[in-house]
């Protein structure tokens, strides 16, 4: 069996505030790990650079390497968050982490889609919001509660509403295979086809 | 009949199926495809029990992860080696067209779409890489995508696409004497930042972008995704036609005129609206040079390294900050003070013959700094046969550069072109992040002239007092 989209409905636990702009995909994943032929395996060099110092071992005041965020499902950041590479590697290693959602003000197209695909939910928020759930987070026993069917992100007293287009919702709600989906349209393609001017290039 | 953009009228040119629940579904007309983004897609496809929907409409070749020198060896890091061979095996499986590693016409994949003429106007062009804008250069919706979508298109020669914002990016006028394509894209990615253009399809337009070469158009729709762009356009015209026509596979005889009759509809309508307006004087660009770590921390080449107080917003100080720090640079430093180890001439950005051109007239009879090491990759086989058919490769090799094969090289160092940690480096390329050159590197982004410019002093110069 192929890579299967888990479904989102609502996703409860601990979150990891990484408040810095533009964070970019070379970060999340460096280009080193992108050798890879595997799906699966990238979350140990998630954020690899951050992380370890030149020798390899970890920077204690580095978020994720502080214990007590080992267990956040949800990580909280700034502006523009997953600019750069189209590498689907840096949703990959974020998911094979363990997260499940991350907010942000806003986010890059490509990463954006390519979590689409895979079921991370990205969750756009406004500045002051995000502001709020990053000071929220520096307790790491504070949990946020994303609900994809209400639309709303709660942490105590703190509460926000997102919008999510709703097709994208409703193949994150029901974990769809996209591909299967454009496959029910293979009768419209074959009409586009058969219409293509000659004049197109084709490899053959 | 309303009036369209360029890039509406492309869109709405290939739409399978439109709306409804769902959002419009786009055809592909040319999928470009390199080792690195793939092997997933195809290893899904395959325990999926699909197959390639379109081979014909397929190009594959492998340039991210390929070494520049040394070839006859064969590639010594077996990560490397297995993803290329991954990619060799998959093409054959499903008949599609690769330029390998032997290939003369073996290249950026960028580079080589145009090249071959398979890049062409009013085409859908997707590729598993973010520089995949580049073909918006000849008036195509080019975009890049992930991993998924690779296999998506691979299966459907579909994608479903919600439909981005349109913004115009004017600029009007002569660019001044010393000022290049890639500096018109770094002074507007300065200007709009980098996500200023997230959401948006840019049209680049203005007396400036149409004298430009395909070259410089390429360069510039190259760098859209800098400025957190879906897409950069340039409306076809003359320029385009000329670049194309006799190329290998540009449409030949009445399917030529019957091509270029379409194309020539294709430019937005007068009286068509965009979302978005950003007007630029080109008087009032300079050469650039980057400072920071992305590529909107950019600043002309007379100006001072700025200082986290010039910025009011707590995240675009504390970004400055880290910055600053990681590129070890002080404010107030002028940046013709700064000093650099190494000089990368290559990348999608400007690797390209006319690019290798400009380099090789500023830098005939001078010599590199003796503390700088340089390096020139064309941006394919075929770019470099030129180069050296033109004797450039001599020009470059006698003022001390090293002449390499064709692949993206230190732009991403994913092969073994790498900075060393603090090394600091003038890169035609397009990205400055911490670390993309190499763990430690630190990227400055100029033009191929700044560049040269700077292997010759050692330090960055204001290419408008060579000429």
């Amino acid at each position: 069996m192929g890579f299967r989209v888990r479904p989102v409905t609502v996703i409860q636990g601990k979150m990891a505030p990484l408040p810095r702009a533009n964070v970019d995909t070379d970060q999340i994943i460096p280009k080193q790990f992108l050798k890879r032929v595997e799906r699966t395996g990238f979350g140990p060099f998630l954020f690899y650079d951050w992380a370890l110092d030149e020798e390899g071992e970890p920077r204690p005041d580095f978020v994720l390497n502080r214990p007590e965020y080992a267990d956040a499902l949800v990580l909280v950041s700034g502006p523009n968050f997953g600019s750069g590479s189209s590498r689907e590697h840096a949703p990959w290693a974020l998911e094979d982490r363990g997260f499940e959602a991350v907010i942000a003000p806003s986010f890059a197209d490509i990463f954006r889609s390519n979590c689409h695909k895979i079921g991370l939910l990205p969750v756009v928020l406004s500045e002051a919001e995000v502001a709020e759930l990053t000071r929220i987070a520096q307790d790491p026993e504070n949990e946020v509660v994303i609900d994809l069917e209400t639309h709303t992100v709660a942490a105590g007293e703190f509460k926000a509403s997102f919008e999510i287009d709703p097709f994208v919702e409703y193949c994150l709600r029901n974990g769809l295979d996209h591909i299967a989906l454009s496959l029910q349209h293979a009768e419209a393609i074959d009409a586009f086809e058969a219409t293509r001017p000659g004049f197109k290039p084709s490899l053959a | 009949m309303a009036a369209k953009t360029l890039y509406e009228k492309v869109w709405d040119d290939h739409v399978v199926r439109r709306g409804g629940d769902e959002p419009d579904l786009l055809y592909i007309d040319l999928h470009l495809v390199h080792e690195v983004t793939s092997p997933q897609a195809f290893e899904s496809l395959l325990l999926q029990g699909r197959t390639v929907r379109r081979p014909d409409l397929t190009l594959a070749t492998v340039d991210h992860g390929v070494p520049t020198e040394g070839r006859s060896l064969g590639i010594r890091d077996p990560l490397s080696r297995t993803q290329i061979e991954t990619l060799v095996r998959n093409c054959e499986r499903h008949g599609i067209t690769l330029f390998g590693i032997d290939d003369p016409r073996q290249g950026i994949v960028h580079v080589i779409g145009p090249e071959q003429g398979v890049t062409q106007p009013g085409m859908t062009i997707v590729c598993g890489d973010s520089h995949t804008s580049t073909h918006g250069a000849f008036g195509a919706l080019a975009f890049g995508i992930g991993t998924s979508e690779v296999e998506h298109v691979l299966a459907t020669q579909t994608l479903p696409q919600a439909k981005p914002k349109s913004m115009a990016i004017t600029v009007d006028g002569a660019l001044p004497t010393g000022v290049t394509a890639k500096d018109v894209i770094l002074g507007i990615i300065a200007r709009i930042g980098v996500d200023g253009g997230v959401g948006y399809v840019v049209e680049y337009r203005g007396s400036a972008i149409e004298a430009l070469s395909m070259e410089g158009r390429m360069t510039i729709c190259n760098m859209s995704i800098e400025g957190g762009a879906r897409a950069g356009m340039i409306a076809p015209d003359e320029t385009t036609f000329a670049y194309l026509e006799g190329r290998n596979h540009a449409p030949r005889g009445a399917e030529w005129d019957e091509a270029v009759a379409y194309w020539r509809t294709l430019p937005t309508d007068p009286g068509a609206e965009f979302d978005r307006y950003v007007d630029i004087a080109a008087a009032d660009l300079a050469p650039y040079v980057s400072w920071g770590t992305n590529p909107a921390q950019t600043l002309p080449v007379t100006a001072v390294i700025p200082s986290p107080d010039d910025f009011t917003d707590a995240l675009e100080r504390d970004a400055t900050e880290r910055a600053l720090h990681y590129m070890d640079l002080a404010p107030g430093t002028p940046i013709t003070d700064i000093e650099i180890d190494r000089v990368f001439f290559g990348s999608c950005t400007n690797a390209r013959i006319e690019d290798l051109r400009a380099g090789a007239a500023l830098l005939r009879g001078k010599k590199v700094h003796p503390d700088v090491s340089a390096m020139v990759v064309p941006g394919s086989g075929l770019v470099k046969l030129q180069a050296e058919e033109e004797g450039l490769d001599r020009i470059f090799k006698e003022a001390g550069f090293e002449w390499r094969d064709a692949g993206c090289s230190m732009c991403l160092g994913m092969n073994p072109d790498i900075l060393s940690p603090g090394e600091r480096c003038a890169s035609t390329s397009n990205r400055n992040f911490e670390g993309r050159q190499g763990r430690g590197g630190r990227t400055h982004l100029v033009s191929p002239q700044m560049a040269v410019a700077a292997a010759v002093e050692g330090r960055f110069v204001d290419v408008r007092s060579w000429m």
